[in-house]
């Protein structure tokens, strides 16, 4: 569905030095990035602020020009073929939108219409499919311009699927967003993913986003690709732990050992152990469980933010 | 393709109907705009019987095909010098992944019906410049009458469109565009023999302005060019405005090939 091969993009800063020089540097926001995605994928793209995430999406979707590289979405290349990709792809950028300010938002949909030159019993069906996922039915008499930030987002991604769009891209879909929101739009790209006949291309800086939507991470920094896996192979990669939390009525009689798992903690009756290189929990509990009573029991699993706080603190230093 | 376009002129008009006093305020304002501009060929008659060898009725017809092939243009391509709002607040991006042509977008969802209040009032000045001047008519001249005011919207157009497109490069570009589409409409305004040299040579013939009003009012007029131009260039506006409006083209493909976009 879509594929790149040593995609890059250069922009040229120019920085004053000194009263009158100016001193012009090229930046590479995108360094060469080799992707290859299958239709039906959900794919999370991760970065920090300015790793070039947006650029690279921006190129997928034929709004800028790659410098060097070969790009293929839909089988078109996006720049020269930009119109005839439009028709089939979606587009959700979180900070601009496909909507008229000014109109009532089923109007903007109207025009959608008219612009994809969707015929009018498939847009009726497509649309009414969204305003009953996404509850937009009391929003549509409504100006776009007096909707929130939320309800605005909800009619942002009906705007783009209702050509029914082959690839749907969005850029930083939950920014802003509160907790209801952010909840809605999440159910909603997941009943998608689970269709299978949308591909989705996420970017976003919510981790939680990604844990929720996406099998596959594709994490970027400084224009490259330091991820392209899944959650767990990240873990496993960077050494993450699962961790096994019990409470219990009384302190053990003698510490419980076993091979693959590690005491971290012991603060009174909690005590936290740490599972090595995939051990599972269930051996670990059962002893503990014959070796004490046990008042309450959790097992943590890693949180995919301190893995990716401590890749980029990597590619700072190194 | 030309139905989807009136879909979003509607949609555009319909979302500024909602602002009706910014919208009178703006056509009187521009209103005023049209009386200045036959206000200053009138001024200079005040002193002088004939302005660098033409005389008032003619002069006038001159700066009534400049002003309203002028107010042509503003009203379709005048707000392509929005272009820099539409980079920096991103809505570019917007435009770019629909499955439409950019430059007809912009023009259609920026149209300022506020404009057509300018169009009417110079047509009617034009009018009365035809009728006033003493046209000998024939069905050449007829056809002229028309082409001429529409190539002039032409150039002027292509003009704001290969102007705007520098906001691409360069961001607060608009100062330097309007130097040459204001410019232009005011050059156009009097005889191309007022200027001289190279500023006549590179106005009047380089960006073609001499064909926005001088060469076409020589033709109606049946006046032979004091600066001994041969008679045909009096027909040539059109070819000037489509080989303006391809240049045009050319350098807004350009620009939107260049564009860096903004921020995430």
């Amino acid at each position: 569905m879509i594929e790149t091969a040593g995609l890059r993009k250069e922009f040229v800063v120019s920085a004053k030095v000194g009263k009158l020089r100016r001193e012009r540097r090229v930046v590479a926001a995108v360094d060469g990035i080799d992707l290859r995605v299958e239709r039906g994928e959900t794919l999370g793209y991760l970065g920090p602020n300015g790793a070039g995430k947006s650029t690279t999406l921006k190129m997928l979707t034929g709004v800028l020009t790659p410098t060097a590289g070969r790009i293929s979405v839909c089988g078109l290349t996006p720049v020269p073929q930009r119109t005839q990709l439009a028709r089939r792809i979606g587009v959700v950028f979180g900070q601009r939108s496909q909507l008229w300010w000014d109109l009532p938002l089923r109007d903007s949909f109207d025009l959608l219409r008219h612009i994809y030159r969707v015929p009018a019993p498939e847009h009726a069906g497509r649309l009414a499919e969204c305003v009953e996922l996404l509850d937009l039915g009391p929003l549509l008499p409504v100006p776009v311009r007096q909707l929130s930030l939320g309800q605005r987002m909800r009619g942002e991604l009906t705007a783009a699927l209702l050509h029914r769009p082959e690839v749907l891209f969005l850029d930083e879909p939950t920014i802003g967003l509160d907790v209801v929101s952010k909840q809605a739009v999440r159910e909603f790209l997941t009943q998608l993913g689970r269709r299978g006949d949308t591909t989705l291309i996420l970017t976003t800086h919510d981790l939680a986003d990604i844990e929720r939507l996406c099998r596959r991470l594709v994490i970027v920094d400084h224009g490259r690709v330091v991820h392209d896996g899944t959650a767990e192979e990240l873990h496993s990669r960077y050494g993450s732990r699962r961790r096994v939390v019990v409470d219990l009525d009384e302190p053990l009689a003698e510490p419980v050992t076993l091979p693959g798992v590690a005491l971290e903690s012991a603060e009174g009756l909690r005590l936290t152990y740490q599972l090595v290189d995939g051990t599972n929990a269930g051996a670990l509990v059962a002893r503990l469980a014959a070796a004490a009573s046990l008042r309450d029991l959790a097992v943590v699993e890693p949180a995919i933010e301190d893995v990716i706080a401590r890749l980029y603190a990597r590619g700072a230093t190194g | 393709m030309v139905e989807t376009y009136l879909h979003l002129l509607r949609a555009t008009v319909r979302a500024q109907s909602q602002y009706r006093l910014s919208f009178a305020v703006d056509a009187v304002g521009t209103s005023f705009g049209v009386l200045l501009d036959v206000v200053s060929v009138l001024v200079f008659f005040r002193v002088t019987r004939s302005l660098a060898g033409f005389p008032f009725r003619e002069a006038f017809l001159m700066a009534s095909l400049a002003t309203f092939g002028f107010a042509l243009a503003d009203l379709v391509a005048g707000n392509v010098d929005l272009l820099r709002f539409n980079v920096r607040t991103g809505r570019l991006d917007a435009l770019l992944v629909r499955p439409l042509g950019v430059l007809p977008q912009l023009l259609v969802l920026d149209f300022a019906p506020r404009r057509l209040g300018r169009v009417v009032e110079s047509l009617v000045v034009y009018a009365v410049g035809l009728g006033y001047a003493g046209v000998g008519w024939s069905p050449a001249r007829a056809l002229l009458a028309v082409l001429a005011p529409l190539s002039g919207g032409v150039l002027y157009g292509a003009l704001f469109v290969a102007f705007g497109s520098v906001a691409f490069w360069w961001i607060e570009s608009a100062e330097f565009a309007n130097g040459f589409t204001y410019g232009g409409r005011d050059f156009a305004a009097y005889p191309l023999t007022v200027y001289s040299g190279l500023f006549r040579r590179l106005f009047g013939y380089g960006l073609g302005f001499a064909f926005v009003s001088y060469y076409p009012a020589l033709a109606l007029l049946g006046r032979a060019d004091p600066l001994h131009g041969p008679d045909w260039l009096g027909w040539c506006a059109p070819l000037v405005a489509v080989a303006a409006a391809l240049a045009a083209g050319g350098v807004w493909r350009l620009g939107v090939r260049h564009y860096r976009s903004t921020g995430s």
